[in-house]
Parts: structure tokens; C-alpha cells; sequence
């Protein structure tokens, strides 16, 4: 199974160099460099960004609404619980036989495939704040929206977070196949190896990798920026 | 559609490969009119189905157990190290955020096509969810419940197993269940790793524009997914019947 050291390192200098060097495939067209892999890496960010905003959009105030009013909680959960069973290769598959191919296609896809992990996590964010704070926040007259703004979404930060960090790892992850549904983002290096060649493969398998991580230490770094100071510190009071 | 070939063009052997089918098979005219679901298509070819289900099964069966024996070792290190529990996480947290497509990949020029490349990969995407869960389980048991058994006698190891892994079953079979549900809609990209599994019905047993197919294919893994889902749950009853899930 295992293959030697030497042979491992080649397959890997041969993905950089298709990375940085635009070289001509078996087809004899120009492929790799860094100008396509730019254009595929900002198409890949470009939908998933488009997906996570409308997954946003659509989870975070029906979650947030839901978890103030305490309602819900059997579609919040259920909601869920299904979300992770989806097949996202079906998933795709689903909207090029169904709907078509195209930008706005994919996106929908990745928007369903980003909901369950937001709507849970906002649901159980916000009926996890402390009923203390929200009825003292309502005994100093704040009116329900206010209490939802001012309490409650802060303090629900990490738990919302950590769903928004989920989507986001399903989206970009799942975007790796959306060349399949017309879409030529990162993944199209993975999946049509008899353009790209075997390094354009791995180049693509390293790129697709570097995104993913990236957007999660971002999102991790957003996370600590929305965290209100005072509950950072009492995190960091009380060990993990 | 042209656009749509162009884009299939790694997939000719396939292509022909399914129009051989339309004329062998019955139910030739499912396949072209394509429409939203042909039963009797899915009657004619359900045997097509018995092998990907099957590969796709094992797939999901040993990345779990896999990912549960390393997550649970992993777990029982840092139980009584807490410092490990940070670097755990993180390094568990990067294999769970490369996607699996990629990890799939990157492992092709060391362990070649196959299902041991999609394992591998599967297997580490399910070590973050289920060390997550053990180390919480571990962590919730109540530290009178621990101080009764110190009481009693137990040496450290007598603990763990009769006080603390017990209390700890409904939250660790809560991240078996998630594990598990994740990797049987992951497992459908293991065709792209030479894998098989129910993916190679979508991509390319079939086609990916044909409808019944894709149908019929993903309809097979969520079903298979609640059917694991529902083993877990019976499962938890029956490891510990004093206590119900506590959603995390």
C-alpha cells in the first residue's frame, strides 16, 4: 500500500509547481498558474460567501426568534438532526438533474446544506442565555427586541458562532463539487483530472485544504470579535 | 446541455457505459424522458443498488469504529491530562475542517485509489465529533457520583470503567449518532476515491442528470442514515436505561 518517500515528495512538488507555474495539458490547453487558481479560489469564496449569507439570512432570526419565544424547539432540532443526513453529492446531483446548472443553482444547494447547523445552534444559543440576565433586562425596561440585541444575541455568541462555523465548513467543503452542477470552483482540479493531470489534482486536494482552514480561522477570529469581553474572561476564569 | 458535456467530458466512459444500460435494461424510456421518478426503472435496476449499499455500509461501519477506537484512546489519555485536551481538539479540528474530497486526495500519491484512502479520510473526520462528546461525557459526571465510588474503595482505573464511562454513554452514543449520520452523506464522495459506495450511482452507475438515479441513490443513504440513527438511539437505551439523551 505504502509507496516510497521519494515518489510521495514528487507527486507534491509537481502539485506546487502546477500551483505557480501555467503549464499546457495532454489537451493543449493552458492550465494551473497562479492566474487560474486565483480565478477558481475567488469563484469558490464567491459562492460559498453567497450561500452562508442566504443561509444567514434565512436560520439566524428563525433561530433566533424561535429560542426567544421558546418555541419550536422540535423543528429547531429536527431540523438538525436532517440537515446532517443530506448526501451532499445527492444534494448536488438533485439540483443539476432537477433545476440546472449554474451560479445561482449551487448556491441554493449550499444555502439548504447550511441552514440546519445555524437554525440548531441559534435555536439552542439563545434558550441557553441565562433567564437571570433576560429578566433583569426586561425589569430595567428594555423592550423584546432590545432584550433579544442587547442580551441575548451576545451572550449566544459562541453557541451561534460555532453553528456558522459548521455551515461554513459543509459549504466550502461541498463547493468542491460544484464543477459537477457547471461551476468551476477550486474542485474543478479534483474532479477533472484528464484536463488537469495528476498534479493538478493534488494542487487542487492542497488549495481546496488551505481554503477550508483558512475560512475556519477566520471565522474563529470573528468569533472572538463578536464575543463580548466579559464573557471571554469568564471563559478564561474558569478552565475549559 | 452542450456546456453541461463539456463539463462531463471526464465522464465519457461513463456516458457510454450508460447508454449500454438503456439498451439491456428495461425501463429504456425512464431514461429518456427523465422524469421526476420512475418506479419502474427502480424495480427493473434495483440489484444495481445491492453492492454500492453494501460498500457503502462497510465504509461507514469501519470509519466509525475506526474513528470511535482512536477518539476513545485519544479521550482516555487526556481524561486524566487535561493539558492534552486543547491540542487534541485542534489537531482534530484541522482534519475536520479539510473536506474530505481534498483529504481524499492529498492521500492518493501515499495510499493510492481505493477504499483505504476513503477510510482514512472518513475515519478522520469523525475522530473530532466523537473525542468532542467522550471528553464532555467524561467531564458532566457528577463529582458526588465520583466521590462515592472513591468511597467505596475504586482505584482510578475501577472508576473510569464503572462510574465515570458509564455515566458518560448517553452523551458519547450522542456523538456516535452525529459521527455517524455525517458519514454516511460524506461516503457518497467516496467514488472519487475509487470507494464505491452509493456516490458511484449518482456520478457514475447512472448519470448525474438522471433523475430516478439521483433519486434513487441518495434516497437509499438518508434512509441509511435513520436506520443508524435508530440502531444508536435503541443502543443508548439499552447502555443506560437510567437516563435519557441530553441534547448537547
Amino acid at each position: 500500500m505504502l509507496v516510497p518517500l521519494a515518489s510521495i515528495l514528487d507527486s507534491f512538488s509537481g502539485a506546487f509547481d502546477f500551483i505557480f507555474h501555467q503549464q499546457d495539458s495532454i489537451t493543449g490547453a493552458r492550465i494551473g498558474g497562479l492566474g487560474q487558481v486565483g480565478d477558481f479560489a475567488l469563484t469558490h469564496l464567491e459562492v460559498s460567501a453567497l450561500a452562508l449569507a442566504g443561509a444567514l439570512v434565512v436560520a439566524l432570526p428563525l433561530g433566533v426568534v424561535l429560542g426567544h419565544r421558546g418555541r419550536g424547539e422540535l423543528l429547531a432540532v429536527a431540523a438538525g438532526n436532517a440537515g446532517r443526513a443530506i448526501p451532499e453529492l445527492a444534494l448536488i446531483a438533485f439540483m443539476v438533474a432537477f433545476v440546472g446548472v449554474g451560479l445561482l443553482n449551487v448556491t441554493i444547494a449550499l444555502l439548504v446544506l447550511g441552514i440546519p447547523p445555524i437554525l440548531t445552534n441559534s435555536f439552542v444559543g439563545i434558550r441557553q442565555v441565562d433567564r437571570d440576565a433576560v429578566e433583569a433586562a426586561r425589569g430595567m425596561g428594555m423592550s423584546p427586541a432590545g432584550v433579544i440585541l442587547k442580551v441575548e444575541l451576545p451572550l449566544a455568541v459562541p453557541t451561534i458562532m460555532s453553528g456558522v462555523r459548521t455551515a461554513a465548513i459543509n459549504i466550502v467543503a461541498t463547493a468542491t463539487i460544484a464543477p459537477l452542477a457547471g461551476v468551476l470552483t477550486l474542485g474543478d482540479f479534483i474532479i477533472n483530472e484528464n484536463v488537469y493531470g495528476q498534479d493538478g489534482v493534488l494542487a487542487g486536494a492542497i488549495l481546496v485544504a488551505l481554503l477550508a482552514l483558512t475560512v475556519e480561522l477566520a471565522l474563529a477570529g470573528l468569533q472572538r470579535l463578536l464575543t463580548p469581553r466579559g464573557l471571554r474572561l469568564h471563559r478564561a476564569a474558569a478552565p475549559a | 446541455m452542450a456546456f453541461l458535456a463539456a463539463q462531463f467530458s471526464s465522464w465519457i466512459p461513463v456516458a457510454s457505459a450508460a447508454s449500454e444500460f438503456v439498451h439491456q435494461r428495461h425501463g429504456g424510456t425512464c431514461i429518456q424522458d427523465n422524469g421526476a421518478f420512475c418506479a419502474g426503472w427502480v424495480i427493473d435496476n434495483i440489484d444495481r443498488y445491492v453492492t454500492p449499499t453494501l460498500q457503502h455500509l462497510v465504509l461507514v461501519s469501519v470509519s466509525v469504529a475506526l474513528g470511535f477506537a482512536i477518539a476513545f484512546a485519544l479521550a482516555l489519555v487526556s481524561h486524566r491530562r487535561r493539558w492534552l485536551v486543547p491540542p487534541v481538539t485542534a489537531a482534530t479540528g484541522i482534519l475536520y475542517t479539510i473536506p474530505s474530497l481534498a483529504f481524499f486526495f492529498l492521500l492518493l500519491p501515499i495510499t493510492g485509489r481505493g477504499d483505504d484512502t476513503a477510510i482514512i479520510a472518513l475515519t478522520a473526520y469523525t475522530l473530532q465529533i466523537i473525542y468532542r462528546n467522550i471528553v464532555a461525557g467524561l467531564r458532566n459526571v457528577p463529582e458526588e457520583a465520583k466521590d462515592v465510588g472513591r468511597g467505596m474503595g475504586m482505584t482510578d482505573r475501577q472508576l473510569l470503567w464503572r462510574v465515570e464511562l458509564p455515566l458518560a454513554v448517553p452523551e458519547i452514543v450522542a456523538g456516535l449518532r452525529i459521527a455517524t449520520v455525517s458519514t454516511v452523506a460524506l461516503a457518497t464522495l467516496a467514488v472519487f476515491a475509487g470507494g464505491g459506495g452509493l456516490g458511484s450511482e449518482i456520478v457514475s452507475g447512472s448519470n448525474i442528470t438522471f433523475r430516478t438515479g439521483v433519486i434513487t441513490a441518495g434516497g437509499i443513504a438518508i434512509l441509511m442514515a435513520i436506520g443508524f440513527d435508530v440502531l444508536w438511539v435503541g443502543a443508548q437505551r439499552k447502555l443506560s436505561p437510567w437516563r435519557q439523551v441530553r441534547p448537547i
